[in-house]
């Protein structure tokens, strides 16, 4: 089992209500979270996560043109469509054999920024922090949000709000200062995509070989004047962030066990180095460690790898609880890789998505989320990585890996450190994410911040490489190619939620199969075939209860903030649902003060 | 607005000039549950023209007030409480409401068994997941009006491309295309994989302002989309469209000329984005380097692919016009040559030769006097 041991405690005599919450508000797509609850130890005992939604992208991509597949699976995810573009260009591009020319590295690196501080605002100032907000706090801490009013805020002469209640406030959904200014950051955000993307969601201008994005200097001088106009916004996002996130630590002791896994986590990169990206297989594990926020496996607190060859070889995909039926007995696609390595009959490159519509069962099959594991050689363990929502596993990995190093960002092998230029209310700023001690709720929530600091930071840095090749003259954004007739590729890359791969095999020059693995799979899966939950399912089960509501006026706020701790998005992969279980003793639906309603 | 002695009251309500005459109040329920990526709620929440949170907040004059129901942006932890509008409009006690519809809707006659492709929350009976599809048939009866977000809800769109395992289709195939809701109003279909932000937010404020009683319904061509937004083709608003009428074509993406050899449909395609932008003007398709792979038209995706390939027909269109375009490209560069070049009188020698006479100067003044004779 890799799943996070159960907490030991002195027992009483179990009071286990069975609640769900299906669907799952403020995030994209169908999800579903299913508890057993214990109010007497005030815990949760018991977590299944479900995705109630089938859209089969593998199924419909086959005999396909392979060039058209960045345009289709962008459509896979309404709010990281181009991290898809992106990633199934890089793996169109290791097929083809194809280099793009090093200024469309950089646009596509510049869209990515973009798309980073974009979503990370809006669903951490929109989404998440609602959990946080005043209004939500008063509904089920009360005690808490009264001891916020009292609590002076450390950061205040960074931010200017005094106490830890005003923050709060500021976050109130639809009337909040702050709720509402994220929202028009994101609209900056977007328009800073757009320049280089051409739209938002789904990109226009990305192609397999370079970009279509007319590289002129006003495209960059548009990008950095707006950049600059966001700059105070991230400055006190990041110090606003760790007040009310430090503030959870000291009023609720103990709050560091909800959400709390065993650090399983995996990152693939994101920006390429387009002066060592050559996407070649053969070398990629150079131009994988090149990258400008380094892949890693950490296990533990230890990093296992940074190779991307051993990363892609280490990937299983299980059918676990999911509605599929099983490829084993199917041909393969690829025995090995390009270096000769041997190809598992559960990578990605030899899966066969065959779904089976079917009843919902809980102690069977429950869920369209199928559970991709990554074969620890080492532990012979199949290991269920989480992502830590993306920027913890980043932060994470960079950060331990000590190779990144820019004028802006710099990775210490315990730390971050990011620096942000002068922008108009605020002086230049250094900021220093260090690793956590926990992989928990409050450090997914915060490593968010942290990550839209770093992707403003590597903006500045990729801006400045793509004017001095503008002005040089070097304006040339694609590289032609023919399809061949056969080929694999593979791209890693990171949706803003965490990992994303896409794999794919082509046969007469048309996809003969295709699987991209979302980050939302590897959070969302349910239990796979060793009984191991998902991370959801995982980080929910065995955390303790702090909401002082009681079963009737139950909420489930830990629970939620857990859960949408990793950015769920499940039009990559789940609905929480007051079920009837066995053992159950009372039924509730969790509701919301009618205030917000 | 009142007016009393010349002073004005601030703490009075505006009124309006036109007489409103419908809902004061209305609900949006909004279900995004179909066969989609939620990329359409994403991208409404990019419009500041009008912005939803100035919609939500009422703060355009002469709507009724609004109560938004998405998933995405609602307050609430989820569940019961979320769910608490679209199972009392189910009962019919809740009224009056729009039903917003995002992803195409998937054919749950083709399952055997007891599966689903998609569910939106739990029968309260058995705790057994509840269709997409029931709750359309629920819903759509008893709405005052319907909207479709995007083109999976529309026509289908990705989700019903050929080989599609879900059966899937638009809003309008689903529910038969004569489909009138409460207010008489047909579907409102507003395509775009995803929606232009704009265009939607400018779409639903039409409708909100016929609730109101203080519009007309929107005009809607044959394909139940906005005249007004989708009479034009993508060409007839693109930078570039000059290039093709000169016959000078792209031969590859590096190009900042007509995409129409490398894979743009701009054409025939009913899209408004080049000439609006993606979002506050700026970004697109073909007016910044992307083709026109035809997202908002019935018949995406299928009849555009490959997209990076010249478009069927285009190789004829392109060499009909290319005689054309050559002489008029050489004719328009001969005057453009022309054009470029300053008049001879802007020198810096000693002399004006603009044409103007000085006649302060004496030799201006005597050729005055000489002219007066």
């Amino acid at each position: 089992m890799t799943a996070t041991e159960a907490r030991a405690a002195a027992r009483k005599p179990a009071q286990i209500v069975d609640m769900s919450w299906d669907p799952i508000t403020r995030i994209i797509g169908n999800l579903g979270i299913y508890t057993k609850i214990d109010f007497a130890n005030r815990e949760v005992v018991e977590c299944h996560s479900t995705s109630s939604l089938f859209r089969g992208y593998s199924v419909f991509m086959k005999g396909k043109d392979p060039r058209d597949a960045g345009f289709i699976t962008s459509r896979i995810c309404g709010i990281c469509g181009d991290n898809h573009t992106t990633c199934s260009n890089y793996a169109q591009q290791m097929a083809y054999g194809v280099k793009p020319p090093r200024l469309a590295e950089t646009i596509v690196n510049l869209g990515e920024a973009a798309e980073y501080m974009f979503d990370h605002t809006i669903f951490q100032d929109n989404l998440v922090f609602v959990d946080f907000c005043e209004a939500m706090v008063k509904a089920t801490n009360p005690s808490v949000m009264a001891r916020a009013e009292r609590t002076e805020a450390r950061n205040g002469y960074i931010h200017g709000y005094r106490t830890i209640a005003d923050i709060m406030r500021a976050f109130n959904p639809f009337e909040g200062e702050l709720y509402k200014e994220a929202l028009k950051v994101s609209r900056i955000t977007r328009e800073m995509f757009c320049l280089m993307e051409g739209r938002h969601v789904h990109p226009s201008t990305l192609y397999p070989g370079g970009v279509g994005t007319m590289p002129e200097p006003t495209t960059f001088t548009d990008y950095l004047s707006r950049l600059l106009r966001v700059l105070d916004f991230i400055k006190q996002a990041v110090s606003m962030n760790d007040d009310v996130f430090d503030f959870f630590y000291e009023a609720l002791p103990g709050y560091e066990e909800v959400g709390r896994r065993r650090i399983l986590l995996g990152c693939w990169g994101a920006w390429q180095n387009p002066d060592v990206v050559d996407y070649r297989y053969e070398t990629m594990s150079d131009w994988g460690k090149a990258m400008f926020v380094t892949p890693g496996i950490i296990v533990d607190g230890s990093l296992v790898t940074n190779d991307l060859v051993d990363i892609n070889l280490g990937m299983r995909i299980m059918l676990g609880s999911s509605y599929y039926e099983d490829w084993v007995n199917e041909e393969p696609f690829v025995t090995h890789d390009p270096l000769g390595n041997a190809v598992d009959m559960r990578h990605p490159w030899n899966q066969t998505t065959v779904p089976v519509p079917q009843k919902r069962n809980f102690e069977g099959n429950y869920s369209w989320v199928m559970s991709p594991r990554w074969y620890d050689k080492n532990s012979a363990q199949h290991l269920a990585l989480d992502t830590g929502g993306g920027p913890l596993a980043r932060l994470w990995s960079t950060a331990l890996n000590g190779l990144v190093d820019t004028p802006y960002v710099k990775a210490t092998g315990h730390s971050v450190r990011i620096s942000l230029p002068k922008s108009d209310k605020m002086p230049e700023m250094t900021f220093e994410w260090k690793i956590p001690q926990w992989s928990n709720t409050i450090e997914r929530d915060r490593a968010r911040p942290y990550f839209v600091a770093y992707s403003a930071a590597m903006a500045f840095f990729f801006l400045e490489r793509a004017m001095d090749q503008v002005r040089s003259g070097d304006t040339k954004i694609f590289e032609n190619y023919e399809v061949p007739d056969e080929a694999i590729g593979c791209g890693f890359h990171e949706a803003v939620r965490g990992v994303l791969s896409h794999h794919l095999v082509i046969k007469d020059k048309k996809i003969a199969n295709y699987h991209p693995y979302p980050p939302t799979p590897w959070n969302a899966s349910p239990r796979d075939h060793y009984g191991t939950p998902g991370p959801y399912e995982d980080a929910v089960q065995g955390q303790p209860i702090f909401e002082e509501n009681g079963p009737e006026d139950f909420k489930g706020v830990d629970i939620m903030r857990t859960v949408r701790s990793f950015d769920p998005c499940l039009p990559c992969g789940v609905h929480m649902y007051l079920g009837k279980g066995n053992t159950l003793t009372k039924l509730h639906s969790p509701m919301f003060g009618a205030a917000h309603g | 607005m009142t007016v009393e002695s010349g002073t004005t009251e601030v703490s009075q309500q505006p009124t309006r000039a036109e007489q409103r005459n419908g809902f004061d109040e209305i609900h949006i329920l909004w279900i995004s549950e179909g066969m989609s990526c939620d990329g359409d709620t994403v991208s409404m929440t990019a419009s500041g023209q009008p912005a939803i949170e100035d919609i939500v907040a009422g703060l355009v004059p002469g709507l009724p007030k609004v109560n938004l129901y998405n998933k995405v942006l609602s307050p609430s932890l989820g569940g019961e409480d979320f769910l608490a509008p679209f199972r009392a409009a189910a009962r019919g006690e809740l009224a009056p409401f729009i039903l917003v519809i995002e992803g195409s809707i998937p054919n749950q006659n083709i399952i055997e068994g007891d599966g689903y492709w998609t569910s939106f929350g739990n029968d309260q009976d058995t705790g057994e997941p509840l269709t997409l599809n029931w709750w359309i048939d629920q819903l759509a009866p008893k709405a005052w009006a319907v909207v479709a977000a995007g083109t999976c809800a529309t026509y289908g769109g990705i989700h019903a491309m050929a080989g599609n395992p879900t059966g899937c289709m638009g809003l309008a195939d689903y529910l038969g295309w004569d489909f009138k809701s409460q207010g008489a109003l047909p579907i409102v279909n507003v395509p775009g994989c995803p929606i232009q932000p704009e265009n939607f937010m400018e779409t639903l404020t039409w409708v909100l302002y016929h609730a109101a009683g203080s519009a007309p319904p929107p005009p809607l061509d044959h394909m139940l989309r906005p005249q007004w937004l989708f009479g034009k083709t993508v060409h007839e608003g693109c930078d570039r469209a000059a290039y093709y009428e000169q016959a000078d074509f792209a031969k590859d993406y590096n190009s900042p000329k007509c995409q129409v050899k490398v894979g743009c449909w701009g054409p025939v395609v009913n899209c408004n984005v080049p000439k609006r932008g993606w979002m506050a003007g700026i970004g697109g398709c073909p007016n910044v380097g992307g083709i026109c792979i035809g997202c908002t038209m019935p018949g995406f995706p299928d009849a555009f692919m490959p997209f990076m390939d010249e478009p069927t027909g285009g190789t004829l269109s392109s060499a009909v016009i290319r005689p054309y375009g050559a002489v008029i490209r050489r004719l328009r560069g001969i005057t453009n040559m022309a054009v470029n070049r300053e008049p001879k009188w802007r020198h810096n020698k000693d002399k004006l030769t603009s044409g103007y006479d000085p006649y302060w100067r004496p030799d201006g003044r005597r050729r005055q006097r000489e002219r007066a004779r």
